[in-house]
């Protein structure tokens, strides 16, 4: 087991790695008690961090904070300049009676420099690249509303990638998805992070998504436990995370999480 | 019957012009009202602003100055209760917005020489329509415009995903007092002939309506302000021939439209209006 105590960290970057994002003692508070508490936490370039742990943890905060749309109330996070990150929110949140085609979601994402409304031909040139890319060619002047589940998902990653990031940051990718899309989204963004992109996500997914990952990390208000799946997922780290008794099980060489309700009884 | 008779009447040219171009800029800058639900939002700043008309007319101060800078402190003071908390923001707006509301009519009460531009105020009017309101309605359309272009991608990502938009480098806070800001400039030079009462009505119908007809946000900001400055022709023929305020008759057009759209559409449309609003 690799915890926070240890002051060690299985699977950390070589010192060579450069870090995109360092999140050094932070700690947060939205006025009442405190979601998160003293995290250190280096999102190094080429890195796959998965962030597990139960509803009201602080994963998305931490989140937040990962990509500056949060200030922490103690602490620092230093960024790398000029580093380009893209977010990638769960498709619950999504607007999906909101007028707009899949051409123009993708667009959104390089909309910062540019003041012409329609899109350039090079523009046009990219959107369909990315969206073939991503097996959504012909597509584009879709409805959002109009696509698959799986087709949804990959829309807004394609906005994401569109932006051609350093840092792709994903909240719940596989939360109210169907198990064919999870493989799809599993099987993409390991292709990403093979091709040297940065992937940080959360996920209440454990087996499905969590134990696919190189790297994870485990987090109740606190930091507990961060390394390869085989060291963190231990029985220890699971109940200090989740406050409930879990089973680590291998099966075929995979780990399997399970709730182990009767443990106490 | 002429239909055209009252076009030899230079108070109707210019009630026409105001009308066409409030009923477009209505549905320009209805789109988002709608799509960001701020329904709400503009109903109560038209009737706050209705507490700074009243006190304009009761104190001859020129109406775009003190109707307007009314407006913009109860944005202010709505942003500020809503801030606190304690209270949301739209308990925060009744209750600003009413209490100016309340003021405007007892002004009106207190000040009798004043009520018949209070009335004008209210319901609309092409009487009062003169060639400073053409030029101001002018100004604001022009603005609208020039916003919309030079801002649409920042204002479009910030309506639909605010969230990331803030993270990809729109300044969404930015984005949104922005349209605060429009929202009040549209209602302040429309209200003449709209009414404070029926103004609201206007930033809605004509963006639901053109909601129904696209799914797309480009042809959705093209369609709402056709439908819009059609509607404000209209109904500013009809206000004159039937003798009725041309707010309502405008609002009668506007829902005659919707309505046939509504049924034309069937199911798609209803599905798309219905789920305005709603994830």
């Amino acid at each position: 087991m690799t915890s926070i105590d240890d002051r060690t960290d299985v699977g950390a970057v070589t010192p060579s790695a450069r870090s995109l994002v360092e999140v050094v003692g932070v700690s947060h508070s939205y006025g009442g008690p405190v979601v998160l508490d003293h995290i250190h936490l280096s999102i190094e370039a080429g890195s796959f961090l998965g962030i597990i742990g139960p509803s009201g943890s602080g994963k998305t905060t931490l989140l937040r904070i990962i990509l500056g749309s949060l200030s922490p109330t103690i602490g620092t996070v230093e960024r790398e300049p000029d580093r380009r990150v893209a977010y990638v929110p769960q498709v619950e949140t999504v607007n999906w009676n909101f007028p707009i085609t899949v051409s123009e979601v993708v667009l959104m994402s390089r909309s910062s420099s540019i003041r012409r409304p329609w899109a350039t031909a090079s523009e046009r040139h990219d959107v369909s690249a990315v969206l073939e890319q991503l097996g959504l060619a012909g597509l584009g002047g879709r409805h959002i509303r109009e696509l698959s589940g799986g087709q949804q998902q990959r829309v807004f990653l394609a906005r994401a990638l569109h932006r051609r990031p350093d840092l792709l940051v994903l909240d719940e990718p596989t939360s109210g998805v169907d198990v064919r899309t999870r493989h799809e989204v599993v099987h993409l963004l390991t292709d990403l992070h093979r091709a040297g992109m940065a992937v940080v996500l959360t996920t209440h997914d454990i087996n499905g998504l969590a134990t696919h990952l190189p790297k994870i990390a485990c987090v109740n208000r606190e930091l507990i436990a961060i390394g390869s799946p085989r060291d963190v997922l231990t029985p220890q780290v699971l109940e200090r995370t989740y406050g409930a008794p879990m089973e680590v099980l291998e099966h075929g060489g995979l780990l399997l999480v399970t709730d182990t309700p009767l443990a106490t009884s | 019957m002429n239909l055209f008779e009252p076009f030899q009447f230079a108070f109707f040219r210019n009630g026409i012009i105001v009308a066409v171009l409030a009923g477009a800029i209505c549905g320009l800058i209805g789109v988002y009202v709608v799509l960001r639900q701020m329904s709400y939002i503009g109903h109560g700043l038209s009737h706050s602003i209705f507490g700074g008309a009243a006190a304009s007319a009761v104190l001859s101060v020129n109406f775009y100055l003190g109707a307007g800078l009314w407006g913009l402190l109860s944005a202010l003071m709505i942003g500020r209760v809503a801030r606190r908390g304690k209270i949301g923001s739209d308990a925060a707006i009744g209750v600003i917005t009413t209490a100016s509301f309340a003021m405007g009519l007892a002004l009106s009460n207190l000040f009798g020489q004043a009520k018949r531009s209070i009335d004008a105020v209210l319901f609309g009017s092409i009487l009062g329509v003169g060639g400073t309101d053409v030029i101001a309605v002018i100004g604001a359309g022009a603005l609208s415009v020039v916003v919309i272009y030079t801002c649409y991608r920042h204002l479009l990502f910030a309506t639909f995903d605010p969230e990331v938009a803030d993270v990809s480098g729109v300044n969404v806070a930015r984005m949104e007092a922005l349209l605060m800001l429009m929202l009040a400039i549209t209602i302040l030079f429309t209200m003449k002939v709209m009414g404070v009462l029926l103004i609201s009505a206007m930033l809605v119908t004509p963006a639901a309506t053109a909601r129904m007809m696209t799914n797309s946000f480009a042809r959705m900001l093209m369609i709402a302000p056709i439908i819009g400055a059609v509607c404000g022709f209209t109904g500013m023929l009809l206000s004159y021939h039937i003798d009725v305020s041309p707010g309502a008759t405008i609002i009668l057009m506007a829902s005659t439209v919707f309505l046939v759209v509504f049924t034309v559409t069937g199911s798609r449309g209803r599905r798309n209006v219905g789920g305005l609003g709603h994830h």
